[in-house]
C-alpha cells in the first residue's frame, strides 16, 4: 500500500524532511500503526513516538489516531497549530 | 471568501468591497491581527508563517461555513497571509457582515477562535536568542471550547 506522507513546522525540521512516498506491509491499516511503523525507523524518527500533542491529517482533514487509511492517502504529521 | 497570501492586505478596501452595493448589509466587524514585537518575554524581530497549502483553503472554508450553520451572516472575508513577517506587519483579517451587530460580533469572534486551533499554520519567531517555533496556547485552546454546542 503506497502512501504519501508529509510532516510540518517543528516535526519536518526534527525529521529532516518534509514529505516522503513508502510502501507500506500490509499491517499498518491506521493512522496509529502509521505511527509507529515510522517511529521504529529509529535515530531522528523516533521523535514521531515521544514528541507531545502530535497531529495528525488524512486527506487534508484533521482526524483522530484511530482512523483508518487507504492506498492513497494523503497523511500529515504535525505540532499543534499556531496561526492567526 | 477565503485568501491565502504572501501579501499585505488593505482592511479599509477590503471592508468596502465586501459591503458595495449591499443595503441588507447594518453591521460589518472585522478583526485584523498583528505581529507583536514581545512574545513569551523575548523581543521578536521577524516572524515567519508555513502552512499546509490545500488543507489550509479547506480548513478555513469549514470553519465559515460553521459560523453560517451558527449565525444569518450575509458575507465573511477572512485573509491569511504566510513567509516571512516583520512586527506590526498585518497577519490576518477576518470581516463579517450581517444584518445586526450580535451576529457580526459572535461570528468574527468565533472563526478567530476556531482558526486558532484547526488551521494547519505554524509561527516560526526570531528572537535574539536564535529562532524558536511558537508553542500552542492553552488559553486558545480554552477560547475555542466556549463554543462547543
Amino acid at each position: 500500500m503506497v502512501l504519501k506522507i508529509l510532516y510540518f513546522a517543528s516535526l519536518r525540521e526534527t525529521l529532516g524532511q518534509g514529505s516522503e512516498q513508502l510502501d507500506l506491509p500490509p499491517g499498518v491499516t491506521d493512522v496509529a500503526s502509521l505511527r509507529c511503523f515510522l517511529a521504529a525507523r529509529g535515530d531522528q524518527w523516533q521523535a514521531l513516538a515521544t514528541v507531545r500533542n502530535l497531529r495528525c491529517a488524512v486527506n487534508q482533514e484533521m482526524v483522530r489516531f484511530d482512523s483508518p487509511i487507504r492506498a492513497g492517502d494523503e497523511v500529515a504529521f504535525f505540532p499543534p497549530v499556531t496561526g492567526g | 471568501m477565503v485568501r491565502v497570501q504572501a501579501a499585505d492586505f488593505d482592511p479599509g478596501a477590503e471592508l468596502a468591497a465586501l459591503r458595495l452595493g449591499k443595503s441588507q448589509i447594518g453591521a460589518l466587524a472585522s478583526f485584523v491581527g498583528l505581529v507583536r514585537e514581545l512574545n513569551d518575554g523575548a523581543g521578536v524581530s521577524e516572524l515567519t508563517l508555513e502552512h499546509y497549502p490545500g488543507m489550509t483553503e479547506k480548513a478555513l472554508e469549514e470553519i465559515i461555513a460553521e459560523a453560517r450553520r451558527r449565525w444569518t451572516l450575509i458575507e465573511v472575508l477572512l485573509i491569511h497571509r504566510v513567509g516571512r513577517l516583520l512586527p506590526t506587519d498585518q497577519i490576518v483579517l477576518v470581516a463579517v457582515a450581517s444584518a445586526h451587530r450580535g451576529e457580526a460580533f459572535a461570528a468574527c469572534e468565533f472563526i478567530m477562535d476556531y482558526l486558532k486551533t484547526r488551521a494547519p499554520f505554524w509561527k516560526r519567531e526570531v528572537t535574539a536568542a536564535g529562532a524558536r517555533w511558537v508553542e500552542a496556547r492553552l488559553a486558545d485552546e480554552q477560547a475555542a471550547e466556549r463554543w462547543r454546542d
